[in-house]
Parts: C-alpha cells; sequence; structure tokens
C-alpha cells in the first residue's frame, strides 16, 4: 500500500536534513553536509511492512516553487495523503512563507481534499528554552487561522533533540491501518504478562507505532526520548559493524526489555513487579510474537 | 567525613586520597607516595574559589592528584572538561564563553580516585603572570594535559613552544610530572593526515625542545605522550583514561584482578568503567585495547543511564548496585554486553561471547560477587590508611617500608 507524502517548506528549513535523520540512519551532526535539494527527490521508504511511504521531497528554492504552483501543479498535488509543512522558526520572511504555505493548502484543496495537513515549526534549539512554549503557541495560533477551513496540526521540532520523533511519530502513526487493532492486541498482551507499559517501535526508524498504559507515568515526552536514546545507540552498533538484538535491563525497582518483535518491528516492555522474572517476560514475549506476526502478515494480505 | 568541595557537579561521597598505599596479598603495606602536596599549600586566593573549604578540610584534601590542563586559547580546554566530567554535548560547547580565570574543580572519579582538575585560561600566560603561584601548582601535579588545536594550523609554532617552555618548567620544578598532549579536534580529518599532524607534531615539540638545549638524556627522562583527540567521538574518553590510569596506584591490582576474571569466565573483554565520566578506571590486559568494544561499551551505559532515569523512581538516582541487577545487550554478531554496578560510581562491563554467556551464566554471577568484595577491600583498606595517615602527618612522605617484596616493585615500577 503507497502513501504518498509531500515534504515542503522554504529552502533550508531543514526538511532534508529531518528525512535523512529519520528515515536515512544520519546522526544530528552528519546533516551539515546536505546540499541543496534540487527539485524534487522522491524515496521510498518501507514501514511496518506493508506501508509504502513514497516521500516527496520539494526542494524549497524560489524558482522551484513557482514550478509546483503552475506546470508540476497536477504532478506534485495529487493523490496526496500528507502533506508536511515545514517552517523555518527564525525565518525572517514569514509573509513571504505564509504565501507559499497558502499557495500550497489551495493546491491541496483542489488536487487532494482529503490529505492530512502537518505543521513544524522546525529548528526550536534556535529558541532559548524557556521562551520556546510561548512562541511556538504563538505560531500555531497564527498557522491555524491561516490554514482555515482545513485543519492543520502543528509540532515543534529540532533535529538536536527528541521533538523531532515526537512530531514524526504522530505523523506516521496517522497513516498505519490498524492502528486500533494493534493497541488493542498490545492492551490485552499487557494484561496477560501484567506489564506496566508496552511500547511498540517500527524497526529502521524507531517511531512509536503503538502502545499501551497501565500504569501512568509522569514524563510525557519519554516516548520520544526513548526513540531518540534507541536511535543513537543503534547507529552507535552500526559504526561497529554490529547491531543489537534485544536488551535487558533489570534491577530491584523495574525491568525492562527490549526486543526484536515481529519481522517489522520492537517491543519494550516495562514490569515493575519483582516477582515477575526476565526469563518469564522473553518467554511470554516469543509466545505473542506468533500471534502479532499473523496480525501483520492479515493485514499485508488485505492491501 | 564527605563535605561537598567546590564547583562539582558530580556529588563527592568519599573522603579517598592517594595517599598510595598497596595492600599486598601477604598483608604487608607499603608506602609509595605519588608526590603531591596539599592541596592548601600556599595558593593565592585568586586562584582558587574554595580555600577556606579545603583549610577546613584538609585532610580529604590533602593528597589528591592534580590535573593541569593548558594550552593556546581556544583550543578546547574547557570544552573537553565539560564534555567528560558533566555530560555536555559536545556541539552544546560551541556556546561556552572564553576561561577568563583558571578554574579548580574537584571531580569524583568513582570511589578510588578524587582529583582535582584545572582548567587553566588560554588568555593569562601562566608563568608570567604575578598573581599566579605556579610552582605551587605545578608542584601538586600529576599530570599536565597540554591540548594544541589541530586544525589551526597556523598556530602549531606558538603551540609548540608554549608546550616546549612549559615543559622545561614544569620538569625543573617537579620531576615526577606526566605531560600529556591531546593533539586535539582531530574529528575533521581523514586518518592518514591524522598520523601525519601526529607524526609532525610530535618531531617538531622534539625539535624545540633540543633547541631549548635539552639533551638527549634529559628527553629521555621527561614524560611526554601524545594522543590524537576530540570531543565528537570517543578518542577524548579514551585518552582522558589513559592519564587517569597512571594517576591511579591501584591501577595495576585493578588489571590484574579483571585478568583473573577474564581467564576464569572466558570472557572477551573486560572493564570498569567510571559511570559518570566513562573512562574506564581498568581493563583487562589479556588483548591490547579494541577501541571499537570501549566504545560499545560507551554507548551501552548511556543507553542504560538515560532509560534509566526515564523509568526509575524519584528518589533513586542512577543505577542500583545490588547483587541481583544486571543489564544486558545482545548483539547480533553472537556477543553479549554484561554489565554489573560495582558500587555508586563503578560499573563492570564484559564483552562475552553468546554460547559462554548462557552456560556459564551462574559461575560468572558468583565470581562477579567476589569481584566486587575485593573491590571493596581495596577501597575501605584504602580508607583507614588514609585516615591513619591524616591523623599521623601532615604531609606526605616519600618513603617506602623496608619491607618489600617482589610484588611491590611490581607495582612500583607501572605507577
Amino acid at each position: 500500500m503507497r502513501k504518498k507524502v509531500l515534504l515542503m517548506g522554504k529552502s533550508g528549513s531543514g526538511k532534508t536534513s529531518m528525512r535523512s535523520i529519520i528515515f536515512a540512519n544520519y546522526i544530528a551532526r552528519d546533516t551539515k553536509r546536505l546540499g541543496a535539494t534540487i527539485d524534487v527527490e522522491q524515496s521510498y521508504v518501507r514501514f511496518l511492512g506493508n506501508l509504502v511511504l513514497n516521500l516527496w521531497d520539494c526542494g524549497g528554492q524560489e524558482a522551484f516553487m513557482e514550478h509546483y504552483f503552475t506546470a508540476q501543479r497536477d504532478n506534485i498535488f495529487r493523490n496526496v495523503e500528507v502533506l508536511i509543512y515545514v517552517f523555518d522558526v527564525e525565518s525572517r520572511e514569514f509573509e513571504k512563507d505564509i504565501h507559499y504555505y497558502q499557495s500550497c493548502l489551495e493546491s491541496i484543496t483542489q488536487q487532494s481534499p482529503h490529505a492530512k495537513i502537518f505543521v513544524l515549526i522546525h529548528k526550536m534549539d534556535l529558541i532559548r528554552e524557556d521562551q520556546r512554549e510561548a512562541i511556538f503557541k504563538a505560531k500555531e495560533e497564527e498557522l491555524k487561522n491561516y490554514s482555515r477551513p482545513l485543519d492543520c496540526h502543528c509540532f515543534q521540532s529540532s533535529i538536536w533533540d527528541e521533538t523531532l520523533y515526537k512530531a514524526w511519530s504522530q505523523i506516521v502513526h496517522k497513516l498505519i491501518l490498524n492502528a486500533p487493532q494493534l493497541e488493542k492486541n498490545l492492551h490485552d498482551f499487557a494484561e496477560a504478562i501484567e506489564a506496566d507499559e508496552i511500547l511498540l517501535f517500527e524497526k529502521t526508524t524507531f517511531l512509536v507505532v503503538s502502545h499501551c498504559l497501565k500504569k501512568e507515568h509522569s514524563d510525557l515526552q519519554r516516548f520520544e526520548k526513548i526513540s531518540n536514546i534507541i536511535k543513537q545507540f543503534k547507529l552507535s552498533c552500526s559504526k561497529c559493524d554490529t547491531s543489537f538484538q534485544s536488551v535487558e535491563i533489570k534491577n530491584g525497582n523495574y525491568t525492562i526489555i527490549i526486543d526484536l518483535f515481529t519481522p517489522n518491528t520492537y517491543i519494550m516492555v516495562i514490569i515493575s513487579d519483582p516477582r515477575i522474572t526476565p526469563a518469564l517476560t522473553n518467554y511470554n514475549i516469543k509466545y505473542a510474537q506468533k500471534h502479532f506476526e499473523n496480525l501483520e502478515t492479515s493485514q499485508e494480505q488485505r492491501t | 567525613m564527605s563535605k561537598m568541595m567546590s564547583s562539582s557537579v558530580i556529588d563527592q561521597t568519599s573522603s579517598l586520597s592517594i595517599s598510595s598505599q598497596n595492600i599486598l596479598s601477604n598483608g604487608t603495606i607499603v608506602d609509595f607516595s605519588v608526590g603531591s602536596m596539599p592541596a592548601n599549600y600556599g595558593y593565592d586566593e585568586s586562584f582558587s574559589k574554595e580555600d577556606d573549604e579545603e583549610d577546613s578540610n584538609e585532610e580529604s584534601s590533602q593528597f589528591k592528584p592534580r590535573i593541569l590542563i593548558m594550552g593556546l586559547r581556544k583550543s578546547g580546554k574547557t570544552s573537553i572538561k565539560n564534555v567528560v566530567f558533566h555530560k555536555m554535548e559536545p556541539n552544546e560547547t560551541l556556546l561556552l564563553d572564553p576561561t577568563t580565570k583558571t578554574n579548580l574543580e574537584d571531580i569524583s572519579c568513582c570511589s578510588f580516585i578524587t582529583f582535582q582538575v584545572y582548567d587553566c585560561s588560554g588568555q593569562i600566560d601562566l608563568f608570567n603572570d604575578p598573581t599566579c603561584d605556579y610552582i605551587a601548582l605545578l608542584k601538586g601535579c600529576g599530570s599536565l594535559i597540554f591540548v594544541i588545536d589541530a586544525q589551526d594550523e597556523d598556530q602549531y609554532t606558538d603551540a609548540i613552544s608554549c608546550l616546549t617552555q612549559t615543559i622545561f618548567k614544569g620538569y625543573n620544578i617537579n620531576r615526577g610530572i606526566k605531560f600529556e598532549v591531546f593533539i586535539h579536534k582531530v574529528d575533521g580529518f581523514p586518518d592518514e593526515k591524522k598520523m601525519d599532524i601526529y607524526n609532525e607534531i610530535q618531531q617538531r615539540a622534539n625539535e624545540m625542545l633540543i633547541q631549548q638545549d635539552a639533551t638527549e638524556s634529559l628527553i629521555q627522562k621527561i614524560y611526554l605522550n601524545y594522543h590524537l583527540t576530540s570531543i565528537y567521538d570517543h578518542s577524548i574518553f579514551e585518552a582522558f583514561s589513559k592519564v587517569v590510569h597512571k594517576l591511579i596506584p591501584q591501577h595495576r591490582q585493578l588489571e590484574r584482578l579483571l585478568d583473573f576474571l577474564c581467564n576464569s569466565c572466558g570472557l572477551e573483554r573486560a572493564f570498569l568503567f567510571d559511570v559518570a565520566s566513562k573512562i574506564f578506571i581498568a581493563s583487562d590486559c589479556i588483548s591490547p585495547l579494541d577501541t571499537q568494544l570501549y566504545e560499545l561499551c560507551c554507548d551501552k551505559i548511556d543507553l542504560v543511564l538515560d532509560i534509566s532515569n526515564i523509568y526509575a523512581p524519584k528518589d533513586v538516582e542512577g543505577i542500583s548496585a545490588d547483587d541481583s541487577s544486571y543489564t544486558c545487550v545482545k548483539l547480533n554478531n553472537e556477543l553479549y554486553l554484561y554489565m554489573k554496578q560495582v558500587d555508586k560510581f563503578l560499573a563492570f562491563v564484559c564483552v562475552i561471547r553468546d554460547e559462554i554467556f548462557v552456560e556459564n551464566r551462574g559461575i560468572m554471577d558468583y565470581n562477579l560477587t567476589l569481584f566486587k568484595d575485593s573491590i571493596k577491600d581495596i577501597l575501605s583498606a584504602q580508607k583507614t590508611v588514609s585516615q591513619d595517615q591524616s591523623v599521623n602527618n601532615q604531609n606526605n612522605t616519600n618513603s617506602s617500608e623496608p619491607d618489600t617484596s617482589n610484588m611491590a616493585n611490581n607495582i612500583l615500577g607501572n605507577l
């Protein structure tokens, strides 16, 4: 099942960097070497087995932008599932940015009226920490106004921390077909093995695709933090020509197991009951693997 | 008797000093000192903000070795200190202001060693500054790290002449100083270029030393070591680890303990890490240090610490050290990375093959409890001795007990 994702925004706003980090295993520092994208760069990313994301990274230089709204309009804006528009928070040409954004929205309304729209306020690391919330809220208000009557979801992001993962997790989550079913199954599984929390990650990008919470946790940013942490470790391992299969952390307060689950996902189980040994949890995970694999293949067969 | 010292971010909970007492297997206590002088040794007020605390806490500050970090302006000294000891992200160091005053910091690096790091301002010429008592500074110095910016080729000559000047002055004041040159900021260069720079700087430094009237025999006597480093990868941690090794008197003993453990449990590699700074205190000597494995272990510690911080209950910090806790990462090339906390600051990390791990898990855990106990013994012996000593005398003595066995001589030679 192919889903077309449009990535647009002014030149230098960070589209290609983001895409490289999430999907191409770049570390934030490596993105300095990226040059301006020429015209449209298409890439295909396999996600969760049955889903193929067809990413259209559209170069943001003015010459190209003008072209998109005229000669290439049909080609670019047709059949779009998701439009991701990136704003550089430090941009001095806000008027111009809005102008292009609205042209995009116009074209989308005409060609792909059902597309979901996401707006990323990017490069938030350049703003001082105490001012970030305020600035983000202000921009969000403005953009929601400009987007009417269409609905848009706004996120703040930066390639230097975990907010990037949060934004992209949400975006990708909307594209997954069987999300509710997955969550229900995960919930049943958590009940059965008495876990506090279970997270399901996609294998290559480590974005959280589903989660189930039995016990409340105070840190709401933990999903993206964990994505970030594990991804960094994964990248370090690949530098040493190896990759990790599983992680087991046990101490008096909790047991955490991260393991390969289905061919496309990793699972993370957090258990705080000290009587449940890691061996038992591992056994349970192996046992449940089959069931979840079947879920995935039946999904694939359907599409 | 542990009092918070200075602006150290890492909590200091032990008052251990490096009076360098080693407990030998036959129980003889031999005293060889490293040559550190008490910290409150005639220092200028403007130099160290912690003078008052130090005065009142004499015994604990007494035998701390000092590491000086020197170098030209903008060579990277403060960044190095922050990245290694304060867990700063490398890219955040770009926001650091230039150091105007020389900062003294007390680092509690595991419970073995508490040392002081002097981050010298590159803008002040230490030897010409009248307010600075550099003689006292250098007398108490265990290692002097000189940082050279490898990317700034124009400054090589200045840097090297400053280096040679420092070496001469330092050697004349304190013969025991170990000079370590960090050829820094080499992350941008390909490997060949790195070796070229390494050789070039080494050569030029030697030439300049000879120029300044140093004889061959003198050059042989001066302990001078070069390292290629960068804060953007693990090379800085490795280099710092090697520097710290030479300042820990029990280093050889720890290595032997690890060798023994490796042999008995069939481990590929074993490290004793300081969790906070990711410096490894000791590693086994069975094979030469494999940088990749070291990096993997460092990253693993990062992973575990970060995840633990998210899920730990509010009052618990870091990783717990009880016997049943462990962390295990399985890699897809049939290797396991196994980590067990030894005490609050130290972690034992080993690399072990799949099959062996599964078979010998029980034996290994048992051996590890023995290992933990040995380390605790070394620690507590150190403590009692230092307490005795501080009661008896205020200054270090350079004497060693007449009764020395071969083992003692070996250890002394490795210090």
